[in-house]
């Protein structure tokens, strides 16, 4: 199954160009220009990792990761930022944001953060999962 | 710039002036009041003391010289009572009766017995007067038409001055006679002439003619009249001591103090140089004013030394504080750059990520080896386009850039407002935008070129608008900017829908470090270094605020700076 992952900056052509690239690499790509229209694919789309750009007009790019952990706990997200905003990307972080990226990005890294978000959200879903099982057995003993 | 200079020289000058006469009037004020009053009460308890003293001298001695005459009075009384005028007659008896007196009291010189008709019947002295006629003499006709007379002092048939004493009395057939003494006018004067108060204070006894009756030291010419008029004009004290200070000559002024004597037919005269009574006022007077002298210049030397002192000190503050305001200026300029950089930094950086992405693309399509392939190339010439594109992009920022920074340092120049504003408000945009807020400008075409520092000018306008986005909460809003004319000024407005200034920052938003922002997010200079700008082109900021509702901020500015 391939990697779902949600694409959100308000540079159209930034978004258009990365998406190719990483759909070229393999992943499945869903693109937003802003923050209320990722919440709104958040919801459509089974996403496992979320770019997000910091700095949008409208919904910042705080805002949004806090209403996509509230609404999907368990996606993963990226946090993308300039220079200038190293701060804002470290209180993404605390909100639970798996890693930021200087923007412009280096295209292994960002493949190489994408495995370790997918992994780990991975892990999650496999305690889980186990969790459930757990709990089910435990149910029928 | 010299007009400025010229105007704090002023400035300084007045204010040294300002602190020598206030340190002067401090110092000195108390200095001649204590001076004054000291002279003032001093010279009054002196006054009064000098005036005491000679009205206790003079009373003295018109006790004495009354009581003295009419003991010589009481004595002759004694004399023509005790023996019959057959008896005075007598020559041996008068003789023996003058002795007897002699011997007693000492100051008579002679006794004479005279007729009704003024020829001397019966004479005893040291004299020949047996049968002198006295029936011309002044004191024998005033004898005749009393109980008894005391004479003034006369040089008489002798031509010795004496004062002769006459008692009428009548003998058994009911004719007139004169018994009459001479009194040693040496013994009596010696009385008055031997007052003595300080250098020039001496007494005398005038008649009512103005004739000396004793021999004073120093003979001026006494003016009886002068004495009288000066005796009209007051009333005398308890004693019947009348003491007056009058100006006998020109700067020369005399006390007197008089009292009648005999019946008011003599007059005991006390009199002192004031200058001689007062002497020790005067020299308490001469020492107070050169105290004051001495301690006024020196308070002038000091106060001049001081204040010279003290406006330097103020002078070298100012002249920091200048160069502190220069420095601060300096400070919130750099901070606004930085700002402003990293905005920039910011807007530079997503056409860069653009172009490496698009970069990175083709790399990919030529990993991929199908470069032949027809809808590869175009591909391909669509990311190359949208390199340039985004170069292109950079470009217009670098040159916005570019255009800041070549408009540093605070020459001024002819600047048209409007293109400013713009300029400003297209850095602002991006902010802007983030923030959700829009920048409306409203400006009108008709402002003439205006003469300032754009660097400064940039710097006002951006502080203004950021401070106005920064109002604007998240849920967005407006920040107007217009123009306006308003009579040989231009009026720039920046309004905002932000949160407004509550009443009780509002007084204090200029101040310099005042900002209500968290530590280490505002400075508090920006607003402060806008007000020092402004003021100092020679134009106004001020501020309408309603809590919740919004910030306006008016900016006015002469068309040309004052001074020009």
């Amino acid at each position: 199954m391939k990697t779902m992952l949600l694409l959100v900056d308000d540079e159209e052509s930034f978004v258009d160009i990365l998406a190719e690239r990483l759909r070229n690499r393999d992943f499945d790509v869903t693109t937003a220009l802003n923050g209320e229209d990722a919440l709104q694919k958040i919801n459509e789309h089974n996403v496992d990792v979320a770019i997000i750009d910091v700095m949008m007009p409208g919904l910042s790019g705080i805002e949004t990761l806090r209403e996509i952990k509230r609404l999907k706990p368990l996606v993963e997200a990226l946090m993308l930022t300039g220079h200038g905003t190293v701060e804002t990307a470290i209180e993404g972080m605390k909100l639970g944001a798996y890693d930021y990226l200087m923007k412009p990005c280096d295209m292994d890294q960002l493949l190489a953060k994408i495995g370790e978000a997918k992994d780990k959200k991975n892990k999650h879903e496999e305690k889980i999962r186990e969790a459930k099982i757990k709990e089910l057995s435990s149910r029928f003993v | 710039m010299k007009a400025e200079s010229d105007k704090n020289h002023q400035y300084y000058r007045t204010l040294t002036r300002m602190i020598v006469v206030l340190m002067i009037s401090i110092s000195i004020i108390p200095l001649i009041s204590i001076g004054g009053i000291t002279i003032y009460y001093y010279s009054r308890s002196l006054k009064n003391n000098t005036i005491v003293y000679l009205e206790t001298i003079v009373n003295k001695h018109k006790i004495h010289i009354d009581t003295f005459l009419e003991e010589k009075l009481a004595d002759i009384q004694t004399l023509v009572d005790s023996a019959t005028v057959e008896q005075l007659l007598d020559g041996s008896f008068l003789r023996g009766r003058l002795e007897t007196l002699q011997k007693r009291y000492g100051d008579f010189v002679d006794l004479g017995v005279v007729d009704n008709r003024g020829y001397q019947r019966a004479y005893a002295g040291p004299f020949k007067l047996e049968y002198a006629r006295y029936s011309d003499a002044d004191w024998f006709k005033k004898a005749m038409t009393r109980e008894y007379f005391i004479s003034d002092v006369f040089l008489g048939i002798r031509g010795l001055p004496h004062f002769i004493i006459a008692i009428k009395t009548k003998d058994n057939e009911g004719r007139i006679w004169i018994v009459r003494t001479t009194i040693d006018i040496e013994k009596f004067t010696s009385r008055v002439e031997n007052i003595k108060i300080g250098k020039t204070g001496h007494a005398f006894i005038l008649n009512r003619y103005g004739e000396f009756q004793t021999n004073p030291k120093f003979k001026d010419k006494e003016d009886t009249h002068f004495v009288y008029s000066i005796l009209k004009e007051t009333s005398p004290g308890v004693s019947g001591v009348s003491v007056v200070e009058t100006e006998k000559e020109k700067r020369k002024r005399v006390i007197y103090a008089i009292s009648f004597l005999k019946n008011r037919e003599w007059m005991l005269v006390c009199k002192q140089d004031s200058a001689d009574a007062f002497s020790s006022l005067y020299h308490v007077r001469k020492l107070v004013i050169s105290i004051c002298f001495v301690s006024f210049f020196s308070v002038l030397l000091i106060s001049f030394l001081l204040a010279k002192k003290v406006v330097g000190r103020i002078e070298r503050a100012d002249l920091e504080k200048v160069k502190m305001r220069e420095q601060v200026v300096e400070a919130g300029k750099l901070a606004s750059i930085g700002e402003l950089a990293a905005g920039i930094a910011h807007e530079v950086n997503n056409p860069v990520a653009i172009m490496v992405e698009e970069a990175g693309w083709m790399e990919d399509l030529l990993e991929e080896g199908e470069l032949e392939k027809g809808d590869t190339l175009d591909e391909f010439r669509r990311a190359l386009k949208q390199i340039r594109a985004q170069g292109t992009r950079c470009k217009q920022i670098t040159h916005k850039l570019l255009s800041l920074a070549r408009k540093t340092g605070s020459q001024l120049s002819d600047l048209e407002l409007n293109e400013l504003i713009k300029e400003v408000v297209g850095l602002s945009q991006r902010t802007a935008r983030y923030r959700n807020v829009k920048i409306e400008t409203e400006l009108s075409p008709d402002t003439p070129p205006i003469t300032a520092s754009p660097s400064e000018l940039q710097q006002v306008l951006l502080n203004l608008i950021n401070n106005a986005i920064d109002a604007i909460g998240k849920d967005g809003g407006t920040v107007k900017i217009n123009t306006r004319m308003d009579n040989k000024s231009v009026i720039i407005d920046v309004s905002d829908t932000g949160c407004g200034i509550p009443e009780a920052h509002i007084q204090r938003i200029f101040d310099p470090f005042f900002t209500t922002k968290p530590v280490g997010k505002g400075t508090g200079l920006g607003l402060s270094i806008c007000y020092g700008i402004i003021d100092r082109m020679g134009g106004t900021i001020s501020v309408n605020s309603a809590v919740g509702r919004g910030t306006t901020f008016h900016v006015q500015l002469p068309i040309r700076p004052e001074g020009k």
